[in-house]
């Protein structure tokens, strides 16, 4: 099992750099407030920052008390205090309403806020409002590229999504563009770059402008990547919004891994205790079973246990100086992989408890049935009933979404009894959300007969115009036809059956979903890497409404080695799921590529779906 | 040729001297020298001179001129003084010539006699006009000393930035000292100053009495000092006719000099030969000349670096030859060549006779894109000309828009300021020049302009939703977005509103709103809403418990569970909950409730619109499988096996299914054989399926 790299496989370049850039950086903010300080660290930058720096580290550099940052008063007796936060506005009143109780105490102590990875000129403008600007300084920690795996970095920025896909917000398009030009930095520039979706082509033309005007550092380097892709996360939302059935993907969607890392609680450790383990190409288990389709899992699993087991019986017939050696050598590996195993074998059997149950077959059934098209009734009950049950507000969400885009929208009657039947069920403040979900092209309603097409058409023509900005809201939806079901067929997207799959030695990328759906995103990497171009694409662009979005640039003198040019970058904007990583590394294997992934977050369905969700305040 | 020493005249014992002429002076003066003001400006910079300045006896018919001077006496500029009386010339470390005139207002000139600008020295040089002053360097800039009509003396170090400050007073000072100067130390400057027999030292907070070391006795008064360029020595002449030399500190001698010549001198300064460790300072009366030496010195001048070089070039439009020696020194283009150029386009920009569109032209031309040019920099200046359609023109050549968006708002181009800062893509850009245009325009303009770029809108949006929501709800209603006018009552309906009351109005706000956005289901949705917040506010008050802020569903099943049957049906037909949803409901309620009876009278109350298996499903699911079994036989055939299953029932699954047929389903079944127990069963099995691929 796990496919062995084949030999002559690039090497990937060393990402640790990043981590020792990252660390560096912020050491050198802490030591410019000499002494002792109390950090106080905003919730979502806290396993970000355990990977770079641990609380040792932080304490060698005079950091004294770690605070969460919350809505609570500081009870911090420290004469500095210092904020690590994303920029946001309500951090902001959090310092302020800080400051402002020392003030009004009579008390006088140093405030410095350390924005990650940027600050915004609003927030700025919100300390002065509140009255504290020049008593608090201001730094950046530019730390946006966290290596979570040897071929895994992550901005760690999950607020990307819902603030570019749904509120129109530009602001991190910026931070994009620093981590791209860091990248080229480091690594050299990329020969040849492709990319599809509005904020792709943004950044990649922003950046090419800071690249130009900072040239002599990159000029004359020699390339170590060899392609860069970037892709908008909304050219594929039909791949994200699918149950993962890879094991790390399935892991991630039974259990959250956050930063790299998950939580497994009592119910996977069979202890009172819950055990937070690092899921990376290290653990040598988990990376034999990541991109492996679940039901290939355990039986896998068990015999690497039986494996196991008979080098522990060895012991059996040895005299003493065999023993010895024995237990000086092979013991200590044999148990950490008996550990590893054990956890993993606990996972499994959690996540199997979880999801071989009849419900999570028919819910499998029914995703492939959407994907393929076939059924749409039956479907639609199946969702009906599935929201009747109240079986989970998320995952009835997601599957409406995933009814509406592969068939371009619902009709008109089940738009309003599914959002009806949502509402009772799940509590009526869900009408934001279904509002939301509009705006973004997740969740429509069918345009009847063909009169509004014709006007669909103008505007989707609009859109792809360069005055695009101009079009409002209001439009946008409606321009956002999926056409998934023809783009589909233009991409074989549903591989035909001819027998049963098999999952143990996949085929194509479709292996990821059981062989029912090749990843709409990756097969879209696929076939430009393969032309070199979009050449011969036109239809597919058009159809996914990104006939002007979709770029190619070549660098001209090719300095480029014929290893570096089987490394590809690839970068989603608005999160990639596990999956996706999974379908292109079997790509790259099949293929002799390696693939190196950039996303603004790891995301899942779940993960898409609680974004666009509204919650009562 | 006869002889080549013949103009050589001997100076002291071992040494000659010879006078020549090594630049001509193109003035036509002679004795009237002595009556100008004169500026040298240092490092062979240009030379100022003001003829004709105002002498009481002088008829004021008579204007002075301004004329300057090369170093090499080429002139460069003459211009007639129409200003007010000048007391002093002086040269800035930048060649701005600082003409200081008599009330305290200072004049800028450039080399060329350009008028640059002009600051006044305050209000209180004003009112007690100036005695003297002193125009110093240090590598800060250029400094101005002044000593005022009431003998006190105010300084600034560095006319750039301009701050004035006023050192205590000297007591006892009646007049003007017999000399004084301008000692700098730290980028803080000090005053010496000889009144008498006594030197005192003026710092920012007091006014000290000093005495040089090893001073010779009997000095009634000091008549001249000088101190070196470096600030680092100090000499001082006394009316004994000696000299003393030492550091600028004066608590070290390094040498001293009796000349026996009473009178005071005209002129005193250091002076030193280049890349020589002698220093020695040059004492000049009206037909002698005096130099007193010896002072080894251990610092050398800084030179000129290559930058200044070319700056001091520049200043003197020698814009070609500083090109060449750019491009023969090789210098990168951004250091040399681009710079020079950018220069001369901001000089190209003020001449006033050529057109905006010749001007852009032929500045384009030249520059083209030449790496580190900017032309943002070059319309500023020409901005600061007067010339905004130029300035405007030239921005158009500037490539990054992030660049052009300050001189555009400073333009007052705010809107074409928003449009460069969205093209920059750098929001905070954006969002700068939208806190810009808040305060410039009214609030429906502000409002329109937004309206046209929905990328400032979403962030502007964005900004309010967090901190200013009264301000979006105005952004909607300006922008008659009904839509988002309902989404955002609705919001305000949980987030602002905590009486029962507030909500259901801000609700009702919603639900006009989404009528007028022709969205009927979304108003529906929201008066159902106030509806069931009605009626829950109701059964708090009447049941107790918690139903606030519950979904419909949850609100009946809490009935249900706290035994209000007859409540929770009329709350179903009220809200027209769908029959499938209410078996769901109630199946699910009462088998928590393990209401076992109650559950087999509502199965039986009509045929269940979602079949039987539900009900086996949840009776094993609370592990009840005598209650799941009644259900099991009910079944409908298409789930008969499923269910049959479920209570573990397999011999009668297997029977279901060799019944049906069923492939799909007779492996299901042998899939749940297990052991011993069930071996005839699957035995079973194999024999209807041989049976079945027989036929």
């Amino acid at each position: 099992m796990a496919f062995p790299h084949r030999l002559d496989a690039p090497e990937l370049p060393d990402f640790s750099m990043l981590k020792r850039l990252a660390r560096d950086q912020l050491i050198y903010l802490l030591e410019q407030l000499p002494g002792k300080k109390d950090l106080f660290i905003e919730a979502d930058l806290m396993s970000p920052l355990d990977r770079i720096a641990n609380v040792s580290i932080l304490k060698q550099h005079e950091v004294d008390k770690l605070y969460k940052v919350e809505n609570k008063p500081a009870i911090s007796s420290s004469e500095q205090l210092c904020f690590l936060v994303r920029p946001r506005i309500k951090n902001m009143r959090y310092v302020a309403s800080l400051v402002n109780a020392d003030k009004s105490a009579g008390r006088t102590r140093k405030y410095k806020v350390i924005f990650s990875p940027q600050k915004f000129h609003a927030c700025e403008m919100v300390l002065e409002e509140e009255g504290v600007y020049g008593d608090v300084s201001c730094d950046e920690w530019a730390f946006s590229l966290l290596p979570l795996d040897v071929d895994l970095l992550s901005m760690e920025l999950p607020e990307f999504f819902r603030d570019y896909f749904l509120e129109g917000d530009q602001r991190w398009i910026n931070t994009v563009v620093q981590a791209l030009h860091l990248l080229s930095t480091l690594y050299g520039p990329f020969p040849n770059c492709y990319g599809i979706g509005r904020c792709a082509k943004m950044s990649y033309e922003l950046w090419r402008t800071l690249e130009e005007e900072e040239d002599c550092e990159t000029k004359g380097r020699r390339p170590e990547v060899g392609h860069i892709f970037l892709l908008d996360r909304d050219v594929d939302f039909v791949t994200a919004l699918c149950s993962q059935v890879v094991y790390e993907g399935l892991v991630d969607d039974t259990f959250r891994i956050k930063c790299g890392s998950v939580d497994f609680g009592p119910e996977v450790t069979s202890s009172d205790r819950s055990l937070k383990v690092l899921l990376n190409a290290e653990d040598k288990v988990f990376h034999e079973i990541r991109n492996e389709h679940f039901s290939n899992v355990f039986g896998f699993l068990s015999q690497k246990a039986r494996n196991l087991q008979a080098q522990y019986d060895r012991r059996r017939g040895m005299d003493i100086k065999q023993m010895k050696n024995f237990v000086s050598q092979e013991l200590k590996g044999l148990k950490q992989e008996h550990r590893l195993l054990s956890v993993h074998i606990g996972a499994c059997e959690s996540i199997m408890k979880k999801k071989t149950k009849q419900d999570f077959q028919e819910l499998i059934k029914t995703e492939h049935a959407l994907l393929e098209g076939f059924n749409i009734r039956e479907s639609t009950s199946y969702i009906e009933e599935h929201i009747d049950r109240q079986v989970s507000p998320i995952e009835s969400l997601r599957l409406m979404c995933l009814l509406s885009i592969t068939e371009n929208g619902l009709i008109p009657k089940d738009y309003r009894s599914l959002k009806t039947q949502y509402l009772q069920s799940y509590g009526p403040e869900h009408l934001l959300t279904f509002s939301n979900l509009r705006r973004a092209g997740l969740l429509t309603e069918q345009a009847p007969g063909d009169t509004l097409t014709a006007v669909e058409s103008k505007v989707s023509k609009l859109v792809t115009d360069k005055a695009a900005g101009k079009i409002t809201d209001a439009f946008s939806s409606l321009a956002k036809r999926s056409n998934f079901r023809a783009i589909s067929k233009k991409l074989n997207l549903i591989p035909r059956v001819d027998g049963e799959y098999d999952l143990k030695v996949p085929r194509d990328m479709a292996y990821v979903f059981s062989g029912a759906y090749v990843p709409l995103s990756c097969r879209i990497i696929e076939q430009v890497l393969e032309r070199r171009s979009w050449q011969g694409l036109d239809e597919v662009l058009r159809l996914l409404n990104c006939s002007e979005l979709a770029f190619t640039d070549m660098a001209k003198d090719d300095k480029a080695s014929s290893e570096c040019l089987r490394l590809v970058f690839v970068v989603f904007l608005g999160g990639c799921t596990f999956s996706e990583i999974s379908a292109l590394r079997f790509l790259g294997r099949e293929k002799g590529f390696r693939f190196i992934f950039l996303t603004t977050a790891v995301t899942n369905s779940a993960r898409l779906m609680e974004a666009m969700s509204e919650v009562k305040a | 040729m006869d002889c080549y020493t013949a103009n050589w005249n001997p100076l002291g014992d071992s040494a000659f001297y010879r006078k020549y002429e090594l630049y001509s002076m193109d003035w036509d003066l002679k004795e009237e020298l002595r009556d100008c003001l004169v500026a040298a400006a240092p490092y062979g910079g240009p030379i100022a001179l003001l003829r004709n300045p105002w002498r009481k006896e002088k008829p004021a018919s008579v204007r002075p001129v301004l004329e300057i001077y090369s170093a090499s006496g080429l002139p460069l500029a003459s211009l007639l003084w129409k200003s007010g009386p000048v007391v002093s010339l002086g040269w800035s470390a930048e060649e701005e010539l600082l003409c200081i005139q008599e009330d305290g207002v200072v004049l800028v000139y450039g080399l060329h006699g350009d008028f640059r600008r002009h600051f006044s020295l305050g209000n209180d040089v004003f009112q007690n006009r100036i005695l003297d002053t002193q125009i110093f360097h240090t590598e800060f800039g250029s400094g101005v000393a002044i000593l005022t009509g009431a003998h006190r003396f105010i300084l600034s170090v560095n006319i750039s930035e301009l701050k004035l400050r006023r050192m205590p007073e000297v007591p006892g000072l009646q007049s003007v000292p017999s000399c004084w100067t301008t000692l700098c130390q730290d980028r803080a400057a000090h005053i010496l100053l000889a009144v008498g027999p006594d030197l005192y030292l003026l710092d920012q907070s007091a006014c000290s009495p000093v005495t040089p070391s090893g001073l010779a006795p009997g000095v009634s008064s000091f008549l001249q000092m000088a101190v070196s360029f470096t600030y680092r020595h100090l000499a001082l002449f006394t009316d004994t006719g000696y000299i003393w030399m030492g550091t600028a500190s004066l608590k070290e001698k390094l040498c001293e000099f009796n000349c026996n010549i009473r009178a005071p001198p005209k002129q005193m300064v250091w002076c030193s030969r280049p890349r020589s460790k002698e220093r020695a300072v040059v004492v000049a009366w009206e037909r002698r000349l005096m130099v007193v030496g010896d002072a080894p010195e251990s610092i050398q001048y800084k030179q000129l670096t290559i930058q200044v070089l070319l700056d001091r070039l520049v200043l003197r439009r020698l814009y070609p030859l500083a090109i060449q020696i750019c491009e023969y020194l090789r210098l990168p283009e951004v250091q040399g060549v681009s710079r020079i150029l950018a220069h001369w386009a901001c000089y190209k920009v003020q001449q006033k006779d050529v057109s905006d569109e010749d001007v852009a032209r032929a500045i384009n031309q030249k520059l083209g894109d030449t790496p580190g040019v900017s032309y943002s920099d070059i319309a500023a200046r020409a901005y600061g000309c007067g010339r905004t359609e130029l300035a405007i023109k030239l921005l158009e050549y500037e490539p990054r828009s992030g660049e052009q968006v300050p001189l555009l708002l400073k333009m007052k181009r705010s809107k074409l300021a928003l449009s460069k800062a969205i093209e920059s893509g750098d929001t905070d850009l954006v969002f700068t020049v939208l806190l810009h245009l808040k305060n410039e325009l009214n609030r429906g303009d502000f409002f329109m302009t937004l309206r046209n770029q929905p990328m400032a809108l979403s962030l502007y949006r964005q900004f309010c939703k967090h901190q200013e929501l009264e301000t979006l709800k105005d952004l909607y209603n300006q922008d008659d977005n009904h839509q988002e006018l309902g989404s955002f009552h609705i919001r305000a309906s949980y987030a602002a509103e905590e009486r029962i009351e507030g909500r259901v109005a801000a609700l009702q706000t919603a639900a006009d709103a989404f009528y007028k956005a022709k969205n009927e289901f979304a108003a529906k949705a929201t008066e159902d809403q106030m509806r069931l917040l009605r009626l829950q506010r109701r059964l708090e008050d009447e049941l107790g418990g918690r139903f606030l802020d519950l979904s419909l569903h949850d609100t009946v099943t809490t009935l249900i569970l706290g035994g209000h049957n007859k409540r929770a049906e009329q709350l179903a037909r009220d809200f027209r909950i769908p029959d499938k949803r209410l078996w769901w409901l109630k199946l699910t309620a009462l088998a928590d409730l393990e209401d076992w009876e109650e559950l087999e009278k509502f199965s039986k109350s009509k045929k269940s619109p979602i079949g039987y298996l539900p009900f086996v499903e949840i009776c094993m699911k609370q592990h009840n499988k005598y209650e799941a079994k009644k259900y099991a036989s009910r079944v409908g055939p298409e789930h008969k096996v499923k269910a049959l299953l479920l209570v573990g029932d397999v011999a009668q699954a297997a029977d279901v299914a060799i019944e049906h047929r069923n492939e799909a389903e007779l492996s299901l079944v042998l899939s749940h054989c297990t052991g011993a127990t069930d071996g005839a069963t699957a035995d079973k099995i194999q024999r209807a399926r041989a049976q079945a691929q027989k036929k």
